[in-house]
């Protein structure tokens, strides 16, 4: 057995990263059948990692503030010794670009190529988010557009004025996504292509949106009445790209960037849980594989457990640490469930989920991962064996009671209240305030209108005025902001 | 397929712009808590760099988001003995478990300060930002004998030390293209030529073979006996010296350390006389500070001594004044040197001696300086010499007094007495 073992010591050099790499991509491609993207693989510094940190993970991108007060905490948190860095950062584009840190034992680097460059990037590959939202293999030319983009406009109109314009549209960031249009894909060459066309096109629209040459008489009283948009518009940032008066067409390509880089998020923060679990399931599948093979020491194992085992942990809800139900532990245990359902089923296993019990684990978590975002895979996987193992319970925090009640815990009767709980704890819908474009006043003060559909009776939080403030520089004229409550009674907010 | 890269080498302040974007962003708030922290921290460390914080709340980023309040549910692991319609109370902080992701425990942390922090320099341009030495200027050395080595592009002789290599190197290359050019394309044109004769059969000891293909050698033997390097490719760097204008300033700092100045005003005049060296060396290249005490006498110290001994007695104010008139026609030559000085006292003096040290002041001191910074450290009421230099300041403009209370007092004295004057 001994002759096959990679290394025993944990140095870590550029032949041994490779040889690992190779015997990792022999596992996960040959064995396993996971698709990846080609593998770009960064070794880096620590410094260089608080820098890549910093700039939301993004390998490129434009200068703003904001990213410098990222980098100023990140740095000093590290400096003393609050926060260590995560392990890895990898990136959404095709290749596959992964950090790794130079400062890393050879097994936590090992670890890391399982986790990072065949487990996310296989989900990258394959989650149908990703598939749908992002286009990996433009998205570094397009963040080198932008940011090229952003530096000419700075040198135009000067670096203040691109800073508020930014400011404001960062604010709307989670706001800037169609949830239901398939976007187009990007390239650079064509966005540059269309970029002078269509700063063109757009303005004679808006042009054409405010004319004020009166028509028909009769059709304009007609008009006068009607709302416009004549649907609610979830996405506030496109809205205002194509329709806000006043904006310079720079103005909207710079709207429009930070839609695009918004809209390239959009996917990772839908499947946090799924992405980190299956990416912390194959690192322990493929290095679990790789020592039954021989070809890792026992020491090496031990190093890894003990940082698998400090990823997956999950404090209960009384530890004076508690934060939240921690996605890797959630996601790791249901993808473990997955493969326990399929391998060893019971006889509970089988009357809840008939279609995988006994089936092939392969091919059921390859589905899993093409198919669901948390908040559907939570639905659909959370098994009570793993509700009862995670001693899961619902509480229900109403205003108007004096108490916090308990609403179901982990037996029979509260399995399904409780899945559905926590499947709704994904759902962005829920955890974002839903707020639409609702009207647009053409013929008066060109006031624009935006509405909260509230939900459960939940209000907006205290950010309210000075988030006007940010959406009336990009609109130009009067913004305002109304509740809609379950009663459908309507309630003035604000106003700007 | 995997593909390595070994990043380690690239630079790493891909975030350097950012940062100072973000420093320049909150300017103002930096400025407010950087003079804060000149007026607390302790006397020695104002030099170093600084941990500065603002309030977190000013640099959020908003977004929309939740209040508390409505319906929420939640759920949560490691249930213990709780059973469906359990009761709990809410947990202290109000608004319930603390949103979604059940931070209650970490309320209290944002409402932290957002701390930075600043290097020495940051540091400094920010407590100095929009201060300026009056009469800043160069005194220009007449005959001077100060110069700076400058580079001055490339000659073809010089010493052997100042080769440049490459540049040499460059040349010889350029030298041999040029000069092979005609033995290369002879050698192309012969070689043409045989490779037709071999072609079309001839038979390689024909004598036409055999003369080419001497004669291809004979092209080539050329083509190799051209010099390597040549001492016409040689290129030497080349330095020119400059004459620089020197620009050197002295700082004469006085205290009065008679029995009435104890250790909190010392304490005071200490801190507003470091600024002072500070702010200097920031705007020359070289200073020199000279320390003069007086009581009833005066004496030039060092550093430690004029802080920190002690002494005790009355107080004539003009025995400093002439000391330092001594020192400076004797040291520093005004027109080579920018004089400044600074005075801090408890504003007690001989009554007799203030109009002695008004006149000093005018007639002999003054012309010499570009400032003379005047600081009264009393709460009490002012005494003859604070009238006697206040007619002083009537008449010469680079002559400035204030009054500082207590330690707040000092950094806004400061820079009242050094600010940017509009025109």
């Amino acid at each position: 057995m001994t002759k096959h073992i990679i290394s025993d010591s944990s140095e870590w050099s550029f032949p041994l990263l490779e040889r690992f790499d190779r015997e990792i991509g022999r596992l996960a491609h040959g064995v396993y059948g996971l698709d990846t993207y080609a593998n770009q693989i960064e070794v880096i510094s620590s410094e260089q990692m608080i820098d890549a940190y910093s700039s939301v993970g993004l390998p490129i991108s434009y200068h703003h503030w904001s990213f410098g007060k990222q980098f100023v905490s990140t740095e000093q948190t590290y400096r003393r010794g609050q926060m260590g860095l995560a392990y890895e950062i990898v990136i959404n584009s095709d290749p596959c670009i992964a950090y790794l840190m130079e400062e890393n034992t050879l097994p936590m680097q090992a670890l890391v190529i399982a986790h990072a460059c065949y487990g996310h990037n296989s989900f990258f590959k394959g989650n149908y988010l990703f598939r749908t939202w992002t286009s990996a293999d433009a998205i570094i030319d397009y963040l080198v557009f932008a940011r090229k983009y952003i530096a000419s406009c700075e040198e135009r109109y000067g670096q203040a004025e691109v800073e508020l314009l930014l400011d404001s549209c960062h604010a709307l960031m989670n706001h800037g996504v169609d949830r239901y249009k398939r976007p187009s894909p990007l390239s650079m060459a064509e966005e540059q292509r269309r970029q002078q066309e269509r700063a063109e096109y757009l303005q004679s629209q808006v042009n054409d949106l405010w004319r004020t040459i009166p028509g028909h008489d009769g059709e304009e009283a007609q008009r006068q009445d009607a709302r416009w948009p004549p649907e609610p518009q979830e996405n506030l940032l496109y809205f205002i790209e194509k329709n806000a008066p006043l904006l310079e067409p720079w103005q909207r390509e710079i709207v429009r960037i930070v839609r695009k880089v918004s809209q390239y998020f959009y996917p990772q923060r839908q499947t946090q849980v799924m992405n980190e679990g299956w990416a912390t399931f194959w690192h322990y599948t493929l290095l679990n594989q790789l020592y039954d093979e021989g070809m890792v020491t026992d020491g090496f194992m031990m190093e890894f457990l003990q940082s698998h085992t400090g990823v997956v942990f999950q404090p209960p809800f009384d530890a004076p640490y508690y934060s939240g139900i921690n996605p890797y532990a959630l996601g790791f245990s249901m993808m473990r469930d997955i493969r326990r359902i399929c391998e060893e089923p019971t006889a509970e296993d089988r009357e809840w989920f008939p279609e995988i019990a006994g089936q092939d684990w392969r091919k059921v978590l390859d589905f899993a991962m093409r198919n669901f975002k948390d908040e559907s895979f939570i639905a659909q996987f959370l098994s009570p064996t793993l509700m009862r193992e995670l001693h899961l319970f619902a509480i229900r925090d109403d205003d108007r009671e004096e108490a916090i009640e308990v609403t179901a815990i982990h037996e029979e009767q509260g399995y399904r209240t409780l899945r559905q709980a926590l499947a709704e704890q994904y759902n962005l819908g829920t955890r974002e305030p839903n707020i639409q474009v609702f009207n647009v006043d053409r013929r008066g003060d060109r006031s624009l209108t935006l509405r909260h559909f509230r939900h459960n009776r939940r209000p907006l939080g205290e950010s309210v005025d000075e988030m006007l403030r940010h959406i009336r520089r990009l609109w130009g004229f009067t913004v305002r902001l109304e509740a809609l409550d379950d009663q459908g009674r309507v309630q003035l907010l604000g106003e700007c | 397929m995997s593909h390595f890269i070994d990043r380690r080498l690239n630079g790493k302040n891909k975030s350097a712009v950012n940062r100072q974007r973000f420093l320049k962003r909150y300017k103002t708030q930096l400025k407010r808590a950087v003079a804060d922290a000149v007026n607390q921290r302790s006397i020695t460390d104002v030099d170093s760099g600084e941990k500065v914080g603002i309030p977190s709340k000013d640099i959020s980023e908003p977004v929309f988001h939740h209040g508390p309040g409505g319906t929420r549910d939640m759920v949560h692991p490691g249930n213990k003995d709780f059973m469906p319609g359990d009761r709990i109370s809410r947990p202290e902080g109000g608004g319930g478990g603390g949103g979604g992701q059940g931070r209650a425990g970490k309320g209290g942390r944002g409402e932290d300060d957002f701390v930075f922090e600043l290097s020495r320099e940051e540091f400094l341009d920010l407590l100095f930002d929009d201060l300026e030495l009056p009469n800043l200027v160069r005194n220009q050395l007449i005959g001077s004998t100060e110069f700076k080595t400058v580079r001055a592009g490339y000659r073809t002789d010089g010493a052997p030390a100042n080769i440049d290599i490459v540049r040499s190197l460059k040349g010889a290359v350029a030298r041999r293209t040029a000069l092979g050019a005609p033995y290369k394309a002879k050698v192309r044109e012969l070689e043409a030529e045989l490779e037709a004769l071999l072609v079309a059969g001839v038979p390689e000891d024909d004598p036409r073979v055999l003369a080419l293909r001497e004669e291809i050698d004979r092209q080539k033997t050329r083509l190799a006996a051209l010099p390597f390097i040549d001492t016409f490719d040689l290129r030497y760097q080349s330095f020119t010296r400059l004459p620089e204008p020197t620009s050197k300033a002295v700082m004469v700092c006085i205290m009065d350390v008679s029995g009435s100045m104890d250790q909190v005003r010392k304490n005071l005049a200490k801190r507003f006389f470091i600024l002072l060296y500070l702010f200097l060396k920031r705007n020359y290249d070289k200073i020199e500070v000279v320390f003069i005490r007086h009581h009833t006498v005066a004496q030039e110290v060092d550093e430690q001594e004029f802080f920190y001994s002690r002494e005790t007695g009355g107080t004539v104010v003009s025995s400093a004044l002439n000391l330092s008139d001594e020192i400076l026609r004797e040291r520093y030559d005004p027109n080579v040197w920018n004089i400044y000085a600074a005075q801090a006292s408890d504003g007690d003096n001989w009554d007799s001696d203030s109009a002695v040290c008004r006149d000093i002041l005018a007639e002999r001191l003054l012309p010499l300086m570009r400032y003379f910074a005047y600081v009264e450290i009393t709460p009490r009421q002012h005494q003859s010499l604070w009238y006697a230099y206040q007619e002083v300041a009537a008449a010469h403009k680079h002559f400035a007094m204030r009054e500082i209370g207590g330690a707040e007092d000092i950094f806004p004295v400061f820079r009242e007495l050094f600010k940017r004057q509009s025109a």
